[in-house]
């Protein structure tokens, strides 16, 4: 029973990492940049959620309703601002600015709001659980894990059938042409970090109603959301879902070992899928 | 025009009086442990180690295309080696620094294997995933004190040297050595015929491949040298510390960040790059490190401008003005004087 | 004569140190439709490069509708009227071919050119619409690139070797095409490497000749022996 409920609780914590990991991916997508600073922009997202709920005392759900928009302000400031002089061709110049952006994340983060971990107060939420088949299910981590399935729907319905969709697409071929129909590329890549952010906006909040959170997390955030990525497939959303609980349940079981094994296994259930299939569980038929 | 009148040089004015200067801060840095403060002493090893994994860093993604960002598991790796072989081995602090090196590159060979499947940007990060790997087995092993680390017992520390300056002294001058063997390693591998595959490499991966280089076996050669050569300095780093724990030995600020920033604000692919990034550095840091948080920060931006504004760094500006050379590497047509 | 709807003068392009066009004029009315001929390398392509916008320029060297347009992006230029159908077609591999159609007209200018419009000139793109553009013959992904740039209504449409690769009977398909879309009042430049096929669909005829004009004048006044030396320099 105890496995099971391992695996139960490993496959909703993998709902979190599938959102860490949709942002990661939807640009990379898009523009084939790989940000560095994902996890610290994750962390960001946690803290303003903790500035709105506590300034405003309203529920850490509720900031959602300020944070998701300004991420995705944030995101696509950064984009127009920063990153898109850093595309074209050579790998270095985003990698290294991204680099620094962390950098400069933590260090800000821990200008601002010291070392000490802090963690937002969900209330009864976090404590409701429902009792299916012996197994307890706790509320929150079940309606997370619905909103990670529901977001990432919404990505893929907007990739394949909408407009802006079709724009993230066409650029992703042929930045060229696709700036032949009047698609701007600096603002198609603009809006992709929006989203992206977006999405970064939900898993920060999320992240800090689950567990207590300081500036210097944001690496390992990244490397979850990475991992779920590779392990699904680059390129494939629902893949990058079930990239997100594989990682889940390997630490998840690995926890159950061993309490200092919970980390390890997950990195080590990564590496061994890379070895045994390195293109990832569900990799793009047309990649 | 006679093909004789010109002949292929690999040097040039410039380098010759840089030969000479070299020589003259060489023989300078050989003789500090006599002229330095022990702090100013320190403060020097740690600015040569520095320049050696800055140097190493440079190879591996200024050349060969090899971004990393988790070199930090060899630096702790080499630490740990350190610690383990002369305490569990018995073998001396010397000796064991140059086995930390061989471990090194022992180790560089699967890790190289396992994560060259992930291309670009995604091999960086599994080579941060592999330092986390690194970091998270150390914690683990509770005879070199789990998570929270251990120090080097004094009789380790003794058979170094006997007394305390002499100790201080031969740990300057290993670290000397190691960043002299660091930078005679980086111009060699440039100068060889792996360099200039490398260079194609970096240059046209396409074309280079259709040139019959083998470009995974030259990018494995330079990420198993680097590996060892990084053990080998994280060695050194923690024998000048004394003390090591798995947050410290596999710190992603410490020995990669600042690598980073070192070699992008020196020039990235160029040999002279570290040497100006690491200066700048620690000038930076002896001057601002009061602000704590706000000095990293600036440091942040600073390499962010640097990136942005002048890609090639500061050396790179410099090259811009004067055709200067301090490492000859590319080879140039020089008209001989008419007689 | 009216005011032309582009006038080009003194335009120079490069390639990094490679210079490819050398101090080019050239004039389009509005309606009318002009050829461009020129050797293989002659840069005919980066003409059609320079004025769609994915090579920058100097302001004015290229004005269109009497404005400078040499220093836009070519996203905006295309807002402007301005579409080209690119040398080897160039369809987006991960839309389908009614994506491809949407997205050529996404800036939403209007004029007679609708989905409609497209699959009425070319029926056999309504049929295949779901498919993957990279699923269709050569010949059927040329129809898509011409609609897509079709479905922008531009008032100057650039065809950049429309015929290239394709079978005669598929590029007799595309030509007769042709004066049914220019009929509208549009005006196109037409790059092509058939001498006869650019003669007869066009009322000028510039030719190129490493990257100046070395040529030019009414297509049905010029003589094939002044074509000739004007195309191979001799
Ligand atoms: N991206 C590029 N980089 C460097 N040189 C280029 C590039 N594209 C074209 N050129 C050069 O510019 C010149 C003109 O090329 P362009 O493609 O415009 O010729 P073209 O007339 O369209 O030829 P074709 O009939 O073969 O299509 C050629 O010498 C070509 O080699
Ligand atoms: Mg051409």
């Amino acid at each position: 029973m105890d496995w099971l409920n391992a695996i139960v609780q490993g496959t909703l914590l993998g709902g979190l990492y599938a959102l860490f990991a949709a942002g990661l991916s939807l640009i990379f997508g898009v523009m084939r940049l790989v940000n560095i600073a994902h996890g610290d922009l994750i962390v960001l997202a946690a803290y303003l959620g903790l500035t709105v709920t506590s300034a405003l005392g309203i529920h850490p759900l509720a900031s959602l309703l300020l944070v998701v928009p300004a991420m995705a302000l944030i995101g696509y400031g950064l984009q127009r601002g920063i990153l898109n002089r850093t595309l074209g061709g050579d790998l270095l110049p985003p990698l290294l600015v991204t680099f620094g952006l962390s950098v400069i994340l933590q260090n800000g983060l821990l200008e601002i709001y010291s070392a000490d971990p802090q963690k937002m107060n969900a209330g009864l939420l976090e404590t409701a659980s429902v009792l299916v088949g012996g197994i307890s299910l706790g509320i929150l981590p079940l309606a997370m894990f619905a909103i990670a399935v529901a977001v990432i729907a919404g990505l893929q319905w907007m990739f394949y059938h909408t407009a802006l969709g079709r724009a993230f697409r066409a650029t992703s071929d042929n930045q060229a042409i696709a700036q032949l129909m009047g698609l701007n590329r600096a603002h198609v890549f603009g809006l992709a970090m929006a989203l992206s952010l977006a999405v970064t906006g939900i898993a920060g909040v999320f992240l800090g109603i689950r567990t207590s959170f300081d500036p210097s997390m944001g690496g390992a955030r990244l490397i979850f959301g990475f991992e779920a990525v590779i392990i699904g497939g680059l390129g494939n959303l629902w893949g990058t879902l079930a990239g997100g609980v594989v990682l889940g349940i390997a630490q998840a079981i690995g926890a159950q070992i061993n309490p200092g094994w919970q980390l390890l296994a997950g990195h080590i259930a990564f590496l061994v899928l890379l070895a045994v299939r390195p293109k990832g569980l569900f990799p793009r038929m047309d990649g | 025009m006679s093909a004789s009148q010109y002949r292929i040089v690999q040097s040039s004015g410039a380098s010759r009086i840089a030969a000479a200067l070299g020589l003259i801060v060489l023989a300078l840095l050989v003789l500090a442990p006599y002229w330095a403060g022990r702090a100013d002493l320190r403060l020097l090893g740690e600015v040569l180690l520095y320049l050696s994994l800055a140097s190493l860093w440079n190879l591996l993604a200024g050349y060969a295309g090899l971004v990393s960002v988790g070199q930090q598991a060899f630096v702790g790796l080499g630490g740990y080696a350190l610690f383990g072989l002369t305490m569990f081995g018995g073998l001396h602090p010397v000796l064991a620094v140059l086995v930390a090196g061989v471990i090194g590159g022992l180790v560089a060979m699967p890790v190289a294997a396992l994560i060259f499947r992930l291309r670009g940007a995604y091999f960086a990060i599994g080579t941060w995933v592999m330092a986390e790997v690194f970091r998270l087995s150390a914690a683990q092993v509770s005879a070199l004190g789990g998570g929270s680390g251990t120090s080097l017992p004094t009789p380790v520390v003794q058979s170094l040297a006997d007394g305390r300056d002499a100790r201080e002294a031969l740990s300057y001058w290993l670290a000397l050595a190691m960043a002299l063997l660091a930078l005679a390693v980086v111009y060699g591998v440039l100068r060889s015929r792996n360099g200039l595959a490398l260079t194609a490499i970096r240059d046209n991966e396409l074309a280079a491949r259709s040139l019959g280089i083998d470009i995974w076996r030259t990018k494995f050669t330079v990420y198993v040298i680097v590996g060892a050569l990084t053990a080998a300095t994280g060695a050194l780093l923690f024998l000048q510390k004394l003390r090591i724990s798995p947050d410290a030995a596999f710190s992603a600020n410490d020995w990669t960040a600042f690598v980073i920033f070192i070699v992008v604000i020196g020039g990235i692919g160029t040999v002279e790059g570290p040497i100006i990034g690491v200066i700048v550095f620690f000038l930076l840091r002896e001057t601002l490190a009061d602000l704590g948080t706000t000095y990293l920060i600036i440091l942040g931006m600073f390499a962010i401008g640097v990136m942005l504004l002048a890609p090639k760094g500061l050396w790179g500006m410099v090259r811009a003005r004067s055709d200067i050379q301090l490492f000859p590497l590319r080879r140039k047509v020089v008209a001989k004087p008419k007689d | 004569m009216p005011d032309p709807i582009l006038a080009i003068a003194g335009l120079d392009a490069h390639y990094g140190d490679f210079q490819a066009l050398y101090g080019l004029d050239l004039t389009v009315a509005p309606g009318e439709v002009i050829a461009i001929i020129g050797a293989n390398g002659a840069g005919k392509t980066t003409l059609m490069r320079s004025i769609s916008g994915l090579l920058r320029n100097q302001a004015e060297a290229i004005r269109y509708q009497g404005e400078p347009i040499g220093h836009l992006r070519a996203d905006q230029i295309a807002a402007r009227g301005i579409a080209l159908v690119p040398e080897g077609r160039q369809l987006f591999p991960s839309l389908s071919v009614e994506e491809n159609l949407i997205i050529g007209g996404q800036l939403g200018r209007r004029g007679p050119w609708s989905l409609e419009a497209i699959y009425a000139l070319f029926p056999i793109l309504e049929e295949r619409r779901a498919v993957p553009s990279t699923a269709l013959s050569g010949g059927q992904q040329q129809m898509v690139a011409i609609g897509r740039a079709l479905m922008a209504n531009p008032d100057l449409l650039l065809l950049d070797e429309i015929s290239l690769g394709l079978a005669p009977v598929i590029i007799k398909t595309i030509y007769d095409a042709l004066p049914g879309i220019v009929s509208s009042g549009m005006s196109a430049m037409l790059v092509e490497q058939d001498i006869g096929k650019a003669l007869s669909m066009s009322q000028r005829v510039y030719c190129l000749q490493e990257g100046r004009v070395s040529l030019q004048g009414r297509s049905d006044q010029l003589s094939r022996a002044e074509i000739g030396r004007a195309y191979f320099g001799v």
